[in-house]
């Protein structure tokens, strides 16, 4: 069930209906069945109702690990404090150490389970795909079938998120959640389920369970808030879809100034995709009364790339961080590393070295998130280049802005702004592409072969956009900026509409009338899924 | 906040509301396209709730019949009251669901099918469904013909809401989009199309070879539906087929048909098989070379068959009531006037 589809759109009108007509304890539970309704519907076609039991698995494995781990900790507080006189420190630390190894054996065995299968059903026929590579660069014809698995929607998402939760029970940060079937809640809370964000149970469990009234502010600020997502995904990012769409199916017919041109329209239609899609998802739970993350905070404003992934998909980067980039630097091995990289290489390059493998890790395992692909990868360790070269510069940096005092001023800030949104421009390519000898082709020919005066004769034509078209993506993306610029200050809603629920109704109603009318949906369009829901 | 404000607000919505319905509404009639220009057959359908409905004779089928047919010929040649429900391409459940609606309007004594669409075994084009469709009326008739004649890349939805389908026509509005945007012009004369042009046949193309000439399983589905509901409702079932030379009347189609009026007593006419004794000339009478007749043979065909349903079905001369002979001048008139000015724009070209 898509989330531009006439199905998903009857399926929320209901829910709200539901959900607001049937006594309010039972919210929670109604949200919990059309969670699963939802995912259900993604399997409904013959041969693929298996895909529906892996997040049932991972709901069950986890929920059960949580327990367990609760419990064992539960039972080594009950009996440090119960023997608390009799214990001398060695035993109890013994058999504190006792229980954490049994603590860590559980946490362990649900990861790997869960990863595991995560990674077999996404990463099995890029392993078989490289191994057939290797056999026939040694001349051998013999190949590695592929397997033909269904990949159950977002599972990357209900994963990291289960996963999320279990580390942090065993890190002791909150209880296990006692109910399973609110705990399956938390996992399958569908309008996150298939594009994130990437929520922590102590964000959500507050508002999840709890019964919520209707608040004609809230749930038309909801709605606000969903329709902004459809304009943004529906208006401006799907039509953009038809340009870049030409642009990268034939590369050889459009190089040039069109890999410059198709970049940029790359970057925006996947900035209003991603955001829009987000944007639906945050509205529907505002209406349900339930809180959810922001996961964008103007990513296209960053003045450095570091910054960048602090705005954007701001859950993955934080979960990143949070449960792999800090364990892996902290890990027995790594301060080996360390200890030994500072004896052997010195103080300078020893210290860096565990960090900097920690950083790659993290960056090739981001990269690959999205698919099973070495443009992933490459675009992983791209990023990952370009933050530990800006560190790596930072002296020279300083240099520079000692001898030029420009730090700060506007030019300064706006060239910031440019060069940051030009590297991801540059490595998004990878993802356009999907094919890395290409990728850097056709980055090759934007400096090589000169075409602009070409493109901007008739080429822009060409591509499967015309002059209203290109009059609706600038106006939607004037109105994209100029919303990003407002929400520099605040959240634009309620600096702008919160006062007058007459200005939301009116807000509303435009942006249904600009959805509507400009769309490009229905026949005659693609109906496209949201790029991330791939992931 | 106040109540009095509170109030305000409430009703100030309301109002906000109640324009965006109009707006929508207002979209609505301004996109869907209004077939007042070079395409003038998707306005057909919709003229016939105007009409008073007590007709003789009902015809219903595609190009083949509200190009062929001039029911003011019936009229004046043998009293005969008829209307046509065509449209482009009419598909045969199409047929079906417009002669169930037909028949909840009125009885009338005959139901002309030209057998030409039991060739389509399933949905052909969205944009030919659409001419018969959006002119229907909201029934459980049109909820089956949307039913049965969707794409699977369409939604119901999508006629419930036709600016979800015409969206897109907001950069190819044209001056007749506003100019009609009230309401439209009449364009047939009883459900017939008027054509005055003349090009004549020189040459007809080598029928193609089919892998199987059987017809399909939903086509005959719905000519027995078309068949149960007459009979149903005592009205009697004509079955026709229209002398176009091409696209092709394959004498195996040919035989399916009459075995089919054989075996349920129903008459057949094939009018392949007489267009001497009509009269026909096809260097004169079709306005696309074979395909469809123009004015001059539309109004032979029409004589040929008036005699032919006068004699066989039982049907009343009405000329002598009043009311619907001053019903039929005032069609005569417009029908001549109609004439007149497609002669003028004739001969400007």
């Amino acid at each position: 069930m898509l989330f531009t589809s006439y199905t998903f759109i009857a399926f929320l009108i209901i829910l709200f209906l539901v959900y607001y007509l049937l006594p309010h304890k039972w919210q929670w539970v109604i949200t919990l069945c059309a969670g699963l309704f939802f995912y259900a519907y993604a399997f409904k076609d013959p041969g693929k109702q298996f895909g529906f039991f892996f997040i049932i698995i991972t709901i069950i494995t986890t929920y059960l690990s949580a327990r367990l781990i609760d419990r064992n900790l539960k039972i080594q507080q009950e009996y440090v404090k119960t023997n608390k006189e009799t214990l001398d420190r060695d035993v109890k630390k013994a058999y504190k150490e006792k229980m954490r190894k049994k603590r860590l054996l559980i946490l362990t065995g649900c990861l790997v389970l869960n990863f595991g299968i995560l990674a077999v059903l996404k990463y099995t026929n890029f392993a078989i795909s490289n191994v057939n590579g290797v056999i026939k660069l040694f001349g051998s014809e013999a190949a590695v079938g592929s397997v033909d698995f269904v990949l159950p929607l977002g599972i990357s998402f209900y994963t990291f998120q289960s996963m999320g939760y279990l580390i942090d029970v065993y890190r002791g940060k909150y209880e296990s959640v006692r109910n399973p079937f609110k705990f399956a809640l938390f996992v399958s809370f569908f309008p996150q389920l298939i594009q994130g964000p990437i929520s922590r149970y102590d964000d959500m469990a507050d508002s999840l369970f709890v019964p919520h009234s209707f608040d004609f502010t809230r749930v038309s600020r909801g709605i606000e808030r969903i329709l902004w997502g459809y304009f943004k995904k529906v208006v401006i990012a799907d039509r953009m879809l038809v340009g870049v769409k030409e642009i990268i199916g034939a590369p050889d017919t459009y190089f040039g100034f069109y890999v410059f041109l198709g970049a940029i329209f790359y970057a925006l239609e996947l900035y209003a995709d991603f955001t829009g899609g987000i944007d639906i998802t945050i509205g529907i739970a505002e209406v349900l009364g339930i809180k959810v993350r922001e996961n964008f905070e103007r990513p296209y404003f960053s003045k450095s790339i570091k910054e960048y992934w602090r705005r954007w998909h701001i859950s993955l980067g934080a979960w990143f961080t949070e449960y792999l980039f800090y364990p892996v630097s902290v890990s027995k091995p790594s301060l080996k590393l360390s200890k030994w990289s500072r004896a052997h290489l010195g103080e300078k390059v020893g210290k860096r070295l565990p960090v900097y493998i920690a950083t790659i890790s993290v960056w090739l395992i981001t990269g690959i998130w999205p698919g099973a692909a070495w443009n992933f990868a490459v675009w992983g360790l791209g990023n990952c280049f370009f933050i530990m070269l800006s560190e790596e510069l930072e002296p020279l940096y300083d240099k520079f802005h000692k001898r030029f005092n420009v730090l700060g001023t506007t030019p300064w800030k706006i060239f910031q702004i440019l060069r940051t949104f030009a590297i991801m421009c540059s490595l998004r390519m990878l993802d356009c592409y999907r094919n890395v000898p290409v990728t850097f082709k056709m980055f090759g020919t934007m400096f090589t072969r000169f075409n602009a005066p070409e493109v901007f004769r008739e080429g822009l034509w060409n591509i499967g956009l015309s002059i209203p078209d290109y009059i609706v993506l600038l106006c939607g993306t004037a109105v994209l900026f100029t919303v990003s610029m407002i929400g520099r200050h605040g959240d634009v809603r309620k600096r702008v509409f919160a006062k007058n629920p007459v200005v939301t109704v009116s807000v509303c109603s435009i942006l249904l009338i600009l959805i509507l009318v400009f769309g490009a949906y229905g026949i005659g369009y693609d109906a496209s899924q949201f790029i991330y829901n791939q992931f | 906040m106040d109540k009095k404000r509170k109030v305000k607000n409430i009703i100030l919505s309301l109002l906000v509301v109640a324009a965006l319905i109009l707006i929508l509404a207002a979209l609505t009639r301004l996109f869907m396209p209004k077939y007042m220009g070079e395409v003038k057959e998707g306005a057909l359908i919709g003229e016939y709730y105007d009409e008073e409905k007590d007709f003789d004779v009902v015809f219903v089928g595609d190009c083949e019949v509200y190009e062929n047919f001039v029911p003011l010929v019936l009229w004046e040649e043998h009293g005969i009251n008829s209307y046509i429900r065509g449209s482009a391409q009419q598909l045969i459940w199409q047929s079906y669901y417009l002669t169930e609606e037909t028949l909840k309007y009125e009885k009338p004594d005959v139901v002309v099918f030209n057998v030409l669409s039991m060739k389509y075994n399933e949905p052909q084009k969205e944009a030919y469904n659409r001419m018969t469709i959006d002119g229907m009326r909201w029934s459980p008739s049109k909820v089956g013909a949307i039913k049965a004649s969707m794409f699977e890349s369409e939604s119901f939805i999508e006629y419930v809401f036709p600016i979800l389908r015409f969206h897109s026509r907001w950069n190819e509005l044209e001056r007749e989009d506003f100019r009609y945007f009230f309401g439209n012009e009449k364009v047939g004369d009883n459900g017939y199309y008027m054509q005055l042009g003349v090009v004549p046949v020189d040459y007809i193309p080598e029928p193609k070879i089919l892998g199987t000439y059987e017809f399909g399983e939903a086509s005959w589905e719905y000519l027995n539906k078309i068949k149960d509901i007459c009979a149903e409702n005592d009205v009697e079932l004509v079955l026709i087929k229209a002398p176009s030379l091409y696209p092709e009347w394959y004498p195996e189609w040919d035989e399916q048909i009459v075995d089919f009026a054989e075996e349920n007593d129903l008459k057949y006419v094939n009018f392949l098989e007489c267009t001497d004794e009509i009269g026909l000339d096809f260097s004169t009478d079709t306005y696309d070379a074979g395909l469809h007749l123009n004015l001059s043979g539309a109004e032979k065909l029409t004589s040929y068959f008036g005699d032919y349903l006068a004699e066989n079905c039982d049907l009343e001369d009405r000329r002598d009531e009043p009311e619907l002979s001053a019903l039929w001048e005032n069609k005569k008139t417009a029908f001549y006037e109609r004439k007149a000015e497609l002669e003028e724009k004739f001969c400007e070209k």
